[in-house]
């Protein structure tokens, strides 16, 4: 009994949380499958009526500026966030003196809600009131950052914010990655004369492959979950220009009293993010484990 | 401990070194500029008042500071018919947020030390399955969750809104704990086993003192998405039971009434004060070569 | 118990009925700003001087939305509050899932029939008996006006939209902002309910957004409303996205421009500065005929227990009561959903309202606000304002705007 125990202890330490996520991860996805098939209007009903909200949905304009919006915002937020994490992450590293101040500085955005934050950025990205009018009245007339209101751009300046708000983390995290290197093997390096961009780049940067792996994680899980920043900075607009799967899911399930149309837009995003994410997770895992 | 940048070009001419060093804290400056931005403009307008705020500049400093906005967020500003500003929701979030945090970061490392050092058949596709968890967007589990937590009887209370944050929290704190334990090198472990320690003897003994730095990301991470939650709080939430953010939307978002814009930016800096505070705290424990250190010794 | 307040003879009679439980309501509501909350602290005094325990849930939040979010996991949950700020067909929507109290008792003891205009006594009736009681009546169809820019350019309040172009076109000339707007998807939408009512006239608005008549939605007249949008686009500034509607108000205090259109709540932002009403801007109704009304009120939960339902009762009986109506709508810039409130104290723009209130509710052009959920479900007036924003905010014709009108809501249905 006590030898089962034993060699059973980590899969019982494991088991609630498997099972807890089990249940209230795939369970309601499960459950949310089954009501985008139905007519669900204010609250769920449990009717099968078919593929009529995919075809509603499918039929809508403003999903197809939605999706396409998750897409652009969600590539270029990744990749400068990430980018931007890690040279920070860096610079930071080179023994600065300041570096408590400068770190909490980087990473204070995380700590603001957005729907008070996303006013201030509102008026900074306003030409009228924030940068444009500022430099121009520096004397640089013909000045123009006018994103916040070209339906065109304004994607872009919830890129802008989306950066701002979260790479202080991400920067965090290879902080802590950078920690963890082995301080031997950068001493036997620079023992042998190795050039410090080349130590970064050959050494330290490929053993923090499984911080690139959290880093991704939570950048694409905020990218998904980006929806007070969108409400508090552009509302979704220039009319429906900067609308995303989750402010496009939030709107139909709880303003407009349309659950099945939400459930079979949360259905779609889902298999969107899973089809992009699981063979990049499969490679990762993979690679490591074996 | 080593130091990469001051020891290895010993050769390298001092200036160039010094103007190398320039150009860095200038890069630096450059950013926190970047990030400081709209700090600037939140604590100027919560200066100013709102005679000031509607005639001038939205990005102006004040004319006359006045600290009647921050006063009036703190223990004035109307969340309902309740007129006291941000400060009774402040104890709500303190009892969801610490239990919380502590209690997912707990399994966070717990499921991490297993799914790094001690693998099983099946490990890595729970641990995959758990990470897919990340990408569920909250509006999906509103509904259902809303259902069991009554089910449950726990809805609308303080335990309630625990238990989601728990759940939702898991995915990523083994995450971060699995990518942190993973480097740590497997004999570490064998070596332990052979001496006749067990698995939470390793884990409390070995583990726990090497996971500091993560320790503090994941708390990090934690503690600012739960206390920064509105979705799960305004949803599992009745009258009581109301975390700050709740409070702090009730204040900010006004439909038809008059934008106080200036009480609204105090109240936002209020509230972000404990996340704030746990950030200069923690922060200090990034301890360079803390793992390597103790790894090697 | 010795009461102040009107209709405290029946108050009694329904406490005796229920005397056994002391009223309890758990109220969820978004009144949650400075006027607003102190309206509703209005509404909780007079409930705990007839011996009430009022426990407050305040939820704000675009509109209604975050409250509507809170509500559905509270029903879910098995945990419903008792009393819920509810509005337009959302109302009936909710009864018909089977959650709703019937306050009948209450309504038919009060003669609510009697003092409420039909039209929006309609909106508080599920299947024939009483679900939802009444606050206010927002009218919607307002526009703004700095009275001094108008004076200065030799400027009447306009009545009829070719005047208002001509008008902008003048302010433009001078240098001013003819129409200051907020470029959000409500705000678009006020506008173009407000154009609306004034080209297709009460009957064709009636018609395009009540009933949803396919013909009338897809007809030459909503392309003139289009046409009209667009010309109207090129009166606001270069600025307008994502501006909150009462920094478009302090435009026109500030005299930066010139018109705004609005509903009444407008109002309460030019006296918080101090503004007075016919002397600094000026208040009239926008080109056309018709009244669009936007009328709070609050549904009743079914809930167990004795003292929650005589909560209830009582609450229901107490908002409709003359003394909260005026008193909240005097805070709020609305009037009084109940037309036998004396409106001495209100102010000139609050008795024009009143005034056309009563001519359109005879004349049958007293309409709801599509814009501000009271004239269709969500998903039908959400198809529509996609459209009116889309539109508004890019460069589509007219022609295309209205065939995405009807597609579009065709497929919410």
């Amino acid at each position: 009994m006590t030898k089962w125990l034993e060699e059973n202890t980590p899969k019982l330490v494991l088991a609630p949380s498997f099972i807890a996520v089990l249940i209230f991860v795939y369970g309601f996805i499960a459950w949310t499958a089954w009501v985008s098939f139905t007519r669900s209007r204010l609250l769920p009903r449990y009717d099968i009526e078919g593929l009529i909200q995919y075809e509603r949905l499918f039929a809508s304009p403003r999903w197809d500026t939605a999706l396409n919006n998750l897409f652009v915002f969600g590539i270029l937020f990744i990749v400068i966030a990430m980018v931007l994490g890690l040279v920070l992450a860096i610079l930071l590293d080179q023994n600065i003196r300041t570096e408590g101040a400068i770190r909490t500085i980087y990473l204070y955005p995380m700590a603001l809600s957005m729907i008070v934050t996303g006013t201030a950025w509102k008026w900074i990205l306003n030409p009228g009131l924030g940068v444009e009018a500022m430099v121009r009245g520096w004397g640089f007339e013909n000045f123009t950052f006018d994103w916040l209101v070209n339906p065109d751009m304004a994607i872009y300046t919830i890129v802008i914010a989306a950066i701002w708000q979260s790479s202080g983390f991400v920067m965090a995290l290879f902080l802590a990655g950078l920690r963890s290197v082995d301080g031997e093997i950068i001493k036997a390096a620079q023992v042998d004369g190795i050039p410090t961009w080349r130590i970064y780049t050959a050494i330290i940067i490929p053993s923090m492959a499984p911080i690139f792996l959290s880093a991704f994680i939570v950048l694409s899980h905020l990218a998904i979950k980006s929806f007070d920043l969108v409400i508090a900075l552009t509302g979704g607009g220039p009319g429906y220009a900067t609308d995303l799967p989750a402010t496009y899911m939030y709107a139909m399930a709880f303003s407009r009293g349309d659950i099945g149309q939400a459930a079979s837009s949360a259905m779609i995003m889902m298999m969107v993010v899973f089809a992009i994410v699981v063979p990049y997770l499969y490679s990762e895992l993979r690679s490591k484990d074996d | 401990m080593t130091d990469i940048s001051m020891t290895s070009q010993q050769r390298q001419s001092q200036t160039g070194k010094i103007v190398l060093r320039w150009l860095l804290y200038i890069a630096l400056g450059l950013f926190a500029l970047f990030y400081l931005l709209p700090l600037f403009v939140m604590i100027t307008t919560s200066l100013k008042s709102l005679d000031e705020i509607r005639t001038g500049d939205l990005i102006a400093l004040p004319r006359d500071v006045t600290f009647d906005a921050w006063r009036t967020a703190w223990s004035g500003a109307c969340t309902g018919i309740q007129c006291e500003g941000v400060r009774p929701y402040f104890w709500n979030s303190i009892l969801i947020a610490i239990p919380a945090v502590a209690i997912s970061t707990l399994l966070g490392a717990m499921n991490g030390y297993v799914v790094a050092q001690w693998k099983f058949r099946g490990a890595n596709i729970i641990f995959s399955l758990m990470l897919f968890g990340c990408f569920i967007p909250f509006q999906v589990v509103l509904l259902p969750m809303a259902r069991t937590l009554g089910i449950m009887g726990i809805a609308g209370t303080i335990p309630g809104l625990i238990f989601v944050h728990v759940i939702y929290g898991l995915g990523f704190t083994t995450l971060f704990f699995r990518n942190y334990y993973v480097s740590i090198p497997a004999e570490l472990t064998k070596a332990a086993k052979v001496d006749g320690a067990g698995f939470f003897r390793i884990f409390w003994s070995i583990f726990l003192p090497l996971s500091l730095p993560i320790v503090v990301v994941t708390v990090i991470w934690q503690f600012t998405q739960i206390w920064n939650d509105f979705l799960f709080g305004v949803s599992f939430s009745q009258a009581g039971t109301q975390p700050v953010t709740v409070a702090l939307n009730n204040i900010v978002n006004s439909t038809t009434g008059v934008k106080e814009y200036n009480v609204d930016m105090a109240a936002a800096i209020i509230a972000a004060l404990p996340t704030l505070f746990v950030y200069v705290v923690a922060g200090k424990y990034f301890i360079r070569g803390l793992t390597a250190g103790s790894v090697k010794g | 118990m010795k009461s102040v307040f009107f209709g405290a003879v029946s108050a009694t009679a329904l406490i005796a009925s229920a005397v056994h439980a002391e009223p309890q309501a758990e109220v969820l509501h978004w009144w949650t700003s400075g006027g607003e909350a102190k309206s509703v602290a209005v509404l909780q005094e007079e409930f705990a001087s007839k011996g009430g325990t009022w426990t407050d849930m305040p939820v704000a939040g675009g509109g209604g939305d975050a409250a509507m979010t809170a509500l559905r996991a509270r029903v879910l949950s098995g945990n419903a509050p008792t009393a819920v700020q509810l509005k337009g067909p959302a109302i009936q929507e909710w009864y018909e899932e089977g959650v709703l109290a019937d306050i009948s008792s209450v309504a038919e003891a009060q003669n609510w029939a009697d003092v409420l205009p039909a039209s929006i006594a309609g909106h508080m009736k599920c299947e024939g008996s009483w679900c939802a009681a009444p606050v206010n009546v927002h009218r919607v169809d307002w526009i703004w006006a700095n009275a001094d820019v108008l004076e200065a350019n030799g400027i009447e309040m306009p009545t009829t939209w070719d005047e208002f172009n001509a008008a902008a076109e003048k302010l433009e000339a001078a240098g001013v902002i003819p129409l200051a707007h907020g470029g959000q998807a409500w705000q678009d939408a006020t506008v173009f309910e407000a154009v609306a009512l004034g080209i297709l006239g009460p009957d064709g608005f009636r018609k395009a957004f009540v009933d949803l008549d396919m013909d009338t939605l897809k007809s030459d007249e909503m392309k003139a409303v289009f046409d009209q949008m667009r010309t109207m686009r090129g009166y606001v500034d270069d600025n307008f996205s994502g501006r909150d509607w009462n920094l478009a108000t302090a435009m026109v205090m500030n005299g930066e421009a010139a018109f705004q259109i609005m509903g009444d709540w407008a109002k309460g932002e030019f006296m918080a500065a101090g503004k007075v009403p016919g002397e600094d801007f000026l208040c009239a109704s926008v080109p056309g005929d018709g009244f669009l009304y936007n009328v709070d009120s609050f549904a009743m939960f079914d809930v167990d227990g004795d003292d929650k339902k005589a909560g209830q009762e009582l609450l229901a009986e107490l908002i409709v009561g003359p003394n909260f109506q005026k008193v909240f709508n005097l805070n709020k810039g609305s009037i009084p959903a109940r037309t036998d409130v004396s409106l001495e104290e209100f102010d000139s723009c609050a008795h024009l309202s009143a005034k056309d209130m009563s001519e359109s509710s005879d004349n049958d052009s007293l309409l709801p606000s599509y814009a501000h959920g009271m004239a269709l479900r969500g998903a039908q007036s959400g198809a529509i304002t996609d459209v009116v924003t889309a539109h508004f905010n890019s460069d589509m014709s007219s022609e295309e705007a209205v065939n995405m009108l009807a597609d579009a809501v065709a497929n919410s249905m």
